[in-house]
């Protein structure tokens, strides 16, 4: 009975242990390496509005910030309600036993202002409250008033930093396939927006079948594959005025599965001529091109490391899809994967630690991650479709397409944390596939 | 790229009609005897020199097994029979549509439909189908015909479809 009751305190320890001991020592620091159990308790109260023309962002903005922040699923939010202390003025001393009271490990404080000529300025703290200082400096951001949301993720993104140590990603964007329509009568459509669903604007009409848009590194460009032609064409578009251009890749049937590399300079892709589908790069200045892959077998879907030194791609030549990595100028590939099933849609992780990919095992799919040697595969998601992860700008979390079973079937984006956990769908307007995202801006 | 809209058109309206009964003689009487030589009007599903022919009675598609592009023995004898109508018929064209079910990633799907397709144009061109005569375009997992999530209809969208075409491919 005592050794029982011994084990149990110990196991309630354990799972307090990260929050309380950082809570006593050191800043206040949430570690989330293998993703939390027990999300850090903050508090957000409004943004105090300092102008009348602010009043309309304060609430708004304090909203978005705790909804990035709750959305990682590392943060939990004191509701507003359960607040004791009452924040009328950014300057005024923080009551910390108010904050304690309601155990808000983690205060975020700020304020917004608006002029007359629509620029809007945010200013903020971050706050430990049980060891009863600021985490950090206080910041302020200015936009336009149009860039409000953009305000509240920069705001977010340094809350997060400061209470995780890593780089952030809530001021990004993705840019996606918007479908609509029945299975047999699909339409496409090119799509961009924040990455949590707002602000969603389309880049093409829906005219001609669009497929798999990749984002250039400064997201200032996109690859993707169309049959404007009537075959399957690599475009890039430019994302400040949309205009777009078919690249001049070589003769082949079709031309898809486009990449940038690192540097944006050149842009790996699958070239099919006759039933052979190969892997070549293409320097985007002098439009030179070079084939990497020449087997028998499909290579497509390729993806250079952040170092651009390798590039992971799919390859059926065993007789069935696996992962290969090879040299970015081609050369000798070196398998990957040795799971039961097939694996697809390697994407390299910014971080360069990490490949995220497609498996397809026992009429079921999955997400998954594993080392770039193949080693710790980890599979984050199961469902009868899931397919072609992307990697948040700070390698931390993976958004996917999910398409549902049967004849009203459809597809959404989902995001999932790369320890397995916080899977959520992304809200969009309509049906969404092939996400991918961009840097952080 | 005029000529590839009307492909399109044509192959749509040809998709439409294999979705009907193949083998129907109905819906056409009206027209029979209107004008046509003989039993038939011209451009009609019972004139032989029709595209709409081709595609109901000689069989304009050809079906494969799961991740495979290899052609079945029944495949081959619907492809012989659409390379005789290609011969009788040498003023026309034909684009090869290649298409996978929805059991597999996009990008693999691409490169599987475009195996599919070849197949098909490599038998034609050994049947004596001049090459320049067709093309072939591959649509992945894109464009299923049949779209419940069941072997029976997997079955039907891992397809060629060979679609006729009026004008040049080249422009």
């Amino acid at each position: 009975m005592i050794a029982r009751l011994a084990a149990l305190v110990l196991a309630c320890a354990t799972a307090f242990l990260p929050v309380a001991v950082q809570a006593q020592s050191g800043p206040l620091r949430i570690e989330i390496t293998e993703g939390v159990i027990e999300p850090l308790p903050y508090a957000v109260p409004d943004f105090v509005a300092e102008t009348q023309a602010a009043e309309q962002f304060a609430a708004e903005i304090s909203r978005v910030v705790a909804a990035d922040l709750t959305g990682t699923g590392l943060f939990r939010e004191i509701p507003r309600d359960a607040h004791i202390a009452r924040v009328s003025s950014f300057g005024a001393p923080v009551q910390f036993a108010d904050w304690k009271a309601i155990n808000a490990q983690a205060l975020i404080t700020g304020s917004v202002s608006a002029d007359a000529s629509g620029r809007v300025v945010v200013k903020f703290r971050v706050w430990d409250v049980f060891a009863g200082q600021e985490l950090g400096q206080g910041m302020q951001f200015a936009s336009d008033a149009s860039g409000w949301r953009r305000l509240a993720h920069k705001v977010a993104d340094q809350v997060y930093s400061r209470l995780t140590g890593e780089t952030p990603y809530f001021d990004s964007r993705v840019v996606f396939v918007s479908e609509t329509g029945p299975k047999d009568a699909r339409q496409k459509r090119l799509a961009i927006m924040d990455y949590d669903g707002a602000n969603v604007q389309y880049l093409t009409d829906d005219s001609s079948l669009v497929l798999a848009p990749r984002f250039s590194p400064n997201g200032g460009r996109v690859l993707y594959t169309s049959y404007q032609t009537g075959f399957p064409r690599i475009r890039v578009l430019t994302v400040g005025d949309v205009a777009s251009q078919t690249l001049q890749v070589g003769e082949g049937v079709m031309s898809f599965a486009p990449r940038f590399s690192p540097d944006g300079r050149m842009v790996v892709y699958s070239l099919t001529q006759g039933s052979n589908t190969d892997i070549y790069a293409m320097d985007l200045a002098s439009g030179a091109t070079r084939q990497l892959t020449s087997a028998p077998s499909i290579e497509t879907a390729p993806s250079f490391s952040p170092d651009g030194q390798r590039i992971v791609f799919e390859s059926d030549r065993s007789g069935t899809q696996q992962l290969y990595v090879m040299p970015a100028m081609g050369g000798e590939a070196q398998r990957i994967s040795f799971g039961e099933g097939r694996y697809g849609t390697p994407v390299w992780s910014p971080r360069g630690d990490r490949i995220a990919f497609t498996k397809q095992n026992a009429g079921r799919f999955h997400i998954g991650v594993m080392r770039t040697d193949g080693s710790e595969e980890r599979l984050l998601t199961a469902s009868f479709l899931d397919e072609g992860p992307t990697w948040a700008p700070n390698g931390r979390v993976i958004m996917f397409s999910r398409e549902t079973q049967g004849a009203q079937g459809s597809s959404a984006l989902y995001s999932v944390d790369i320890s397995g956990r916080n899977l959520k769908r992304v809200r969009t307007p309509a049906g969404a596939s092939d996400p991918s995202w961009g840097p952080l801006q | 790229m005029k000529h590839l809209t009307k492909a399109i058109l044509i192959g749509a309206a040809l998709a439409t009609a294999a979705c009907t009964n193949p083998s129907r003689f109905g819906g056409d009487d009206a027209s029979r005897g209107a004008g046509g030589p003989g039993t038939y009007a011209p451009g009609s599903v019972d004139d032989p020199k029709s595209p709409a022919y081709f595609s109901a009675r000689v069989g304009d598609r050809v079906l494969f097994a799961v991740d495979q592009s290899s052609l079945s023995p029944e495949a081959r004898v619907v492809l012989d029979g659409q390379a005789k109508w290609l011969m009788d018929n040498p003023d026309y064209l034909a684009i090869i549509e290649g298409h996978a079910d929805e059991q597999g990633t996009r990008e693999y799907n691409l490169a599987l439909g475009a195996r599919r397709a070849n197949a098909v144009m490599e038998y034609l061109v050994a049947k004596g189908i001049p090459q320049n005569r067709l093309k072939f375009v591959s649509y992945g997992k894109e464009r299923p015909l049949e779209i419940c999530s069941e072997e029976a209809c997997y079955a039907k969208n891992r397809r060629a479809v060979t679609v006729i075409s009026v004008s040049s491919l080249t422009g």
